[in-house]
């Protein structure tokens, strides 16, 4: 198919660039409410978690659409995750905790943990995402990134821990993700979702 | 709809008290700002035009003795920024959707241990009472906290007209289960139970502070707030000053309240705002005053009481606050 690479690319950059566009412009023209702080937060978190969704639709969309332009984009989209994901993280301490407090919260609130330790299997998956960095690992790279898997199933549990009442919005975004592990689980076999098992020299 | 309207003659709200030299204040420095582009002090850099206020002017007297000089939260925030569940989980979520919710006509049905048990209609209960104007501190469980002033009457006027007798230990609330007034009802996935529950010990009830809202800023209370009728008890969460009330009910048993029935673990029949005991999911040693801004956000120390312990730290003597949260 002849869909030209670079206008994609810009595309799916803008697209990617619109959720902290969208909230400079909120914060410019006043429109976060009273409470901006938990708004701009709970919007960055929202942000890293689709951007990390939209990273595992690569593979599954490549193969239905036949075209390999999605893969161009995957690292793109994952550093943008990363992106949002370091702003959350940012804005928790900087807006919510205030700087205080970080002993309990990050010891004691189970929501917590599970977004930090999913923070913490991202770093290494920015680190190493450079060309540099893909040649360095050779076949231990693929088996290092698909500790996505479990960084976006912390995640969601990061999420589903904030839940008061309504569990609606954790209920679709599990479903995705589900279906989006579960489709490789599918086709590449189940082992294949477990991280850093690199497979043995044919 | 509420009787004891404001005769045509009298000045309204907005015309005697400072709340439109507030507003206008802040629709001064927001443009400042805005024109600045720094913003480090402002909650918003351009304010949205202040919000009229909206309904229906009530009669009251300001009460000196139940009232704070702390800044009042602006009409437009208390206004649109609400939870109440029944409407959708998202701040917004009441102003927009309350207005599915008709409030006009409205009965409260009055049971258990009492002499005079039956359906009262609003005006039926409201009219033998003159209005107050309170304005309280609400504090949030979520740590974000507003002041409000609220028009209403009080509880410990309201409730003995209907007689509690001996066995009347405890009094409970219920807010209007209808699904079709009321969106978030209709969730698949919601681990509410409706309707929403709420309980007052019967001298908690009784306290002076505890009031029974008919409307704010002068005027009938907007849907989001809990329209027509709803609880204010300010040395509690939030969660406790249940909104939109159609049940009283006197019981010797301890009622059961619809967030300990969802987590018992997190809140609590008492739910006394006491920055000692933390939430398990973060801290209540401080919050934040709404409006707050981005980068100067207004935290200020949670109080015991929410500051009203002078009023109410004797109901709960000899009690362990952290057993009893």
């Amino acid at each position: 198919m002849a869909i030209p690479l670079l206008p994609f690319r810009i595309l799916v950059f803008v697209l990617s660039c619109m959720p902290f566009a969208l909230l400079v412009l909120d914060i410019v023209t006043g429109s976060l409410g009273p409470d901006p702080g938990q708004t701009v937060t709970e919007a960055l978190g929202l942000s890293a978690l689709q951007l990390m969704i939209a990273t595992l639709f690569i593979t599954p969309l490549a193969r239905w659409t036949h075209w390999s332009g999605w893969i161009k984009v995957r690292r793109m989209l994952g550093l943008f995750a990363f992106f949002y994901a370091s702003l959350h993280l940012m804005a928790f301490l900087q807006f919510i905790l205030g700087w205080g407090d970080l002993w309990a919260t990050f010891t004691k609130r189970p929501y917590i943990i599970f977004g930090s330790l999913a923070f913490l299997l991202l770093i290494p998956l920015a680190a190493t995402s450079t060309k540099a960095m893909m040649r360095r690992l050779g076949r231990q790279w693929k088996p290092l990134h698909r500790l996505v898997y479990p960084a976006v199933a912390l995640v969601w549990l990061h999420f589903l821990f904030q839940a008061r009442s309504d569990i609606t919005e954790m209920v679709v975004y599990g479903l995705v993700v589900a279906f989006l592990l579960g489709v490789r689980g599918y086709w590449f076999g189940w082992r294949s979702l477990v991280p850093l098992r690199i497979p043995k020299r044919a | 709809m509420l009787i004891k309207k404001r005769p045509s003659w009298a000045l309204s709200h907005s015309e005697i008290t400072p709340e439109s030299v507030y507003l206008d204040r802040r629709r001064f420095m927001g443009g400042l700002v805005a024109a600045a582009l720094a913003g480090a002090g402002v909650p918003r850099l351009v304010d949205a035009a202040a919000l009229p206020v909206q309904g229906e002017s009530l009669d009251y007297a300001a009460m000196p003795g139940f009232s704070t000089e702390e800044e009042k939260t602006p009409y437009e925030d208390v206004t649109r920024y609400n939870n109440f569940y029944e409407f959708g989980t998202d701040k917004g979520d009441p102003a927009k959707y309350a207005d599915e919710m008709s409030v006009d006509p409205w009965s409260v049905t009055v049971e258990g241990e009492c002499g005079k048990p039956g359906t009262y209609g609003l005006e039926d209960l409201v009219r033998p009472h003159d209005y107050q104007e309170r304005i309280y501190r609400l504090r949030c469980v979520e740590a974000w906290s507003m002041v409000v002033p609220w028009i209403g009457i009080p509880l410990a006027d309201l409730l003995p007209r209907f007689e509690p007798n001996s066995r009347a230990k405890y009094v409970y609330f219920e807010t209007l289960y209808d699904p079709d007034q009321m969106r978030a009802q209709r969730s698949l996935f919601s681990t509410i139970d409706w309707p929403y529950q709420e309980g007052l010990r019967m001298d908690e009830a009784m306290n002076e502070l505890s009031f029974m809202a008919v409307g704010l800023y002068g005027k009938t209370l907007p849907k989001q707030n809990g329209a027509p009728m709803r609880l204010v008890v300010p040395w509690k969460y939030g969660f406790k000053s249940i909104k939109s009330i159609v049940k009283i009910r006197f019981q010797e048993e301890r009622p059961k309240t619809t967030w300990e029935m969802i987590a018992p673990q997190e809140y609590g029949f008492y739910a006394n705002v006491n920055p000692e005991v933390d939430h398990p999911r973060w801290s209540q040693k401080r919050e934040r005053r709404l409006p707050s801004g981005l980068l100067s956000p207004n935290w200020i120390e949670t109080r015991k009481f929410n500051g009203y312990g002078d009023q109410v730290a004797h109901l709960y003597k000899g009690m362990d606050l952290t057993k009893y949260y």
